[in-house]
């Protein structure tokens, strides 16, 4: 098995096919995509591929150290132009087919007018544990 | 096996071991030491006397951790030194167990983990589940609470205060996952309300019957949020009702009012009300304005500002909020919600728009989302 992140984005992924904002769809079809959410979830969960999702605020920020005594350094929120995050799921699947089509299946999440939102995820594998076996 | 008998007895139980001369850590060491026991023995051999059973066990638990401890002679002495079982000053231990996980000394985190694991009774496994921490990092939580409280007596006098803040919290949490939260709060609420007459836990108590018999029609199947004013009334339980209402009429008799009491009250009013608009939101606003008195707190007038657009209409509430700062949690939500009650369903979508960007939990952010398509929807047609 290997663990892939789904990572969905508020901004930087390129546009979806069915690009409308969602305060802009009938509230039917906001219930249709939240309920397809939920039941993709469950589903993982009963095919044991399910590991954790979560969904993050929009507003973040970036911090550093500045230095012995001094108070951390901030920036942002950033510029409307900037990569944000909007949550992520984590699947553990038999192979990298089965991540893809997971993905793509998200991604047809209904939207606007009922049809499939065709919004970009990015799929990212796990750095995996060393093999204890190697020859 | 009784889970629940068991839970109902650990912190009595700790109590006693503590009155014995045990610390506190070392006591719910001992405790969860013999809880463990019992699940094992019980179901073949099920004791005549739980309670008697439990301190027996703990207390043998309590020795042999003790006898293992390098400083042996020395703990021993002084365990023998301690007064003998049911000294004279009449106190009642859970009172004291729940001071003592309530302790200033604590972060509310500590102090909540700590409760419903002392008082409680619920295993360090359970607690993080309910949490969604690592069982380890619930472990270290509870242990690091433990060592700070380590030199506190026993007997040391408590605050109530501190105490139904921490249960204020347990409830507030809600529930996911096999341990509800919200019941525990309640039923750690009604232990503590049995053994002192302080208007403000039977206030708390009240608020938390009267919030949890609305919970049936809180929330859809599909876990969306229903607005109190569109909630099927019906379904709101009202036997906790009447029971949250009678708790909170002998505490308002004695006039010594409290935040919890207030907050009650308003609680009250709503389950009073038949159908939404019903609802004596003139009532509720003096309520709100007790309340603001009581605590100053920016939340109590955000929901002051709401409770006035329905008493004095929508311009008032507006009127209301323009007062408070726009930062505050939700601002932007109720400015959306007195928007649409004014007739101005563009501005309001907007705003609704802008308030799910900021909302603070995913069933919070879809409702708010869910209100802004339910406008835009209207404006197209």
């Amino acid at each position: 098995m290997a663990k892939y992140l789904l990572l969905k984005h508020y901004r930087g992924a390129p546009a979806a096919t069915n690009d409308v904002p969602m305060d802009q769809w009938t509230p039917d079809e906001v219930s249709a995509h939240m309920q397809f959410m939920q039941d993709f979830a469950d589903r993982l969960q009963t095919t044991g591929e399910y590991v954790d999702s979560q969904a993050l605020s929009p507003e973040g920020t970036f911090v550093r150290y500045d230095g012995e005594g001094r108070p951390p350094v901030t920036d942002g929120p950033f510029a409307e132009t900037k990569d944000l995050i909007a949550g992520w799921m984590v699947i553990d699947v038999e192979s990298y087919e089965r991540a893809l089509e997971l993905a793509s299946e998200l991604s047809a999440a209904p939207a606007a007018g009922g049809k499939p939102l065709g919004e970009w995820l990015e799929l990212r594998p796990f750095m995996s544990q060393p093999p204890t076996i190697t020859e | 096996m009784d889970e629940a008998l068991l839970r109902t007895l650990t912190p009595t139980v700790i109590g006693i071991l503590g009155r014995r001369g045990a610390d506190f850590a070392a006591a719910e060491d001992a405790v969860q030491e013999a809880l463990v026991e019992a699940v094992r023995a019980w179901p073949q051999d099920p004791p005549r006397d739980p309670k008697g059973w439990l301190v027996t066990v703990a207390w043998r638990k309590f020795l042999d951790a003790t006898r293992a401890e390098t400083s042996r002679r020395h703990r021993e002495e002084r365990v023998e030194a301690e007064p003998p079982p049911g000294a004279s000053v009449a106190v009642d231990d859970t009172l004291q167990l729940y001071f003592l996980c309530a302790h200033p000394s604590l972060t509310p985190a500590s102090a909540v983990a700590l409760t419903l694991r002392a008082v409680g009774g619920l295993t360090t496994r359970q607690i993080a589940q309910a949490y969604l921490v690592p069982e380890t990092t619930m472990a270290q939580r509870i242990s690091r609470a433990k060592r700070t409280v380590t030199g506190v007596r026993f007997t040391e006098p408590g605050d109530v205060g501190t105490v139904v803040r921490v249960l204020y919290l347990i409830f507030n949490e809600g529930y996911s996952g096999e341990v509800d939260l919200a019941a525990e709060a309640i039923r750690l609420t009604r232990q503590l309300a049995r053994k002192t007459p302080h208007e403000e836990v039977a206030g708390l108590l009240a608020l938390m019957l009267l919030h949890h018999a609305r919970r049936p029609a809180r929330i859809r199947p599909d876990g969306s949020l229903v607005p109190l004013a569109e909630q099927d009334r019906s379904r709101w339980d009202t036997r906790l009702i009447a029971e949250g209402v009678d708790i909170l009429q002998a505490a308002l008799a004695s006039d010594n009012l409290g935040e919890f009491q207030a907050q009650a009250a308003i609680a009250a009013l709503h389950a009073d009300a038949p159908i939404a608009d019903e609802t004596d939101w003139v009532q509720i606003v003096e309520w709100y304005d007790e309340l603001v008195r009581l605590t100053d707190s920016p939340v109590a007038r955000l929901n002051r500002a709401v409770a006035v657009g329905e008493a004095d209409g929508p311009q008032a509430g507006l009127a209301a909020l323009a007062e408070l700062d726009p930062a505050l949690p939700r601002y932007t939500a109720v400015a959306a919600y007195l928007h649409e009650r004014s007739g101005d369903p563009e501005t309001a979508a907007r705003l609704y728009a802008h308030a799910a960007d900021s909302a603070s939990s995913v069933a919070e952010r879809d409702h708010l989302t869910r209100q802004a398509a339910r406008l835009n929807t209207q404006l197209r047609s």
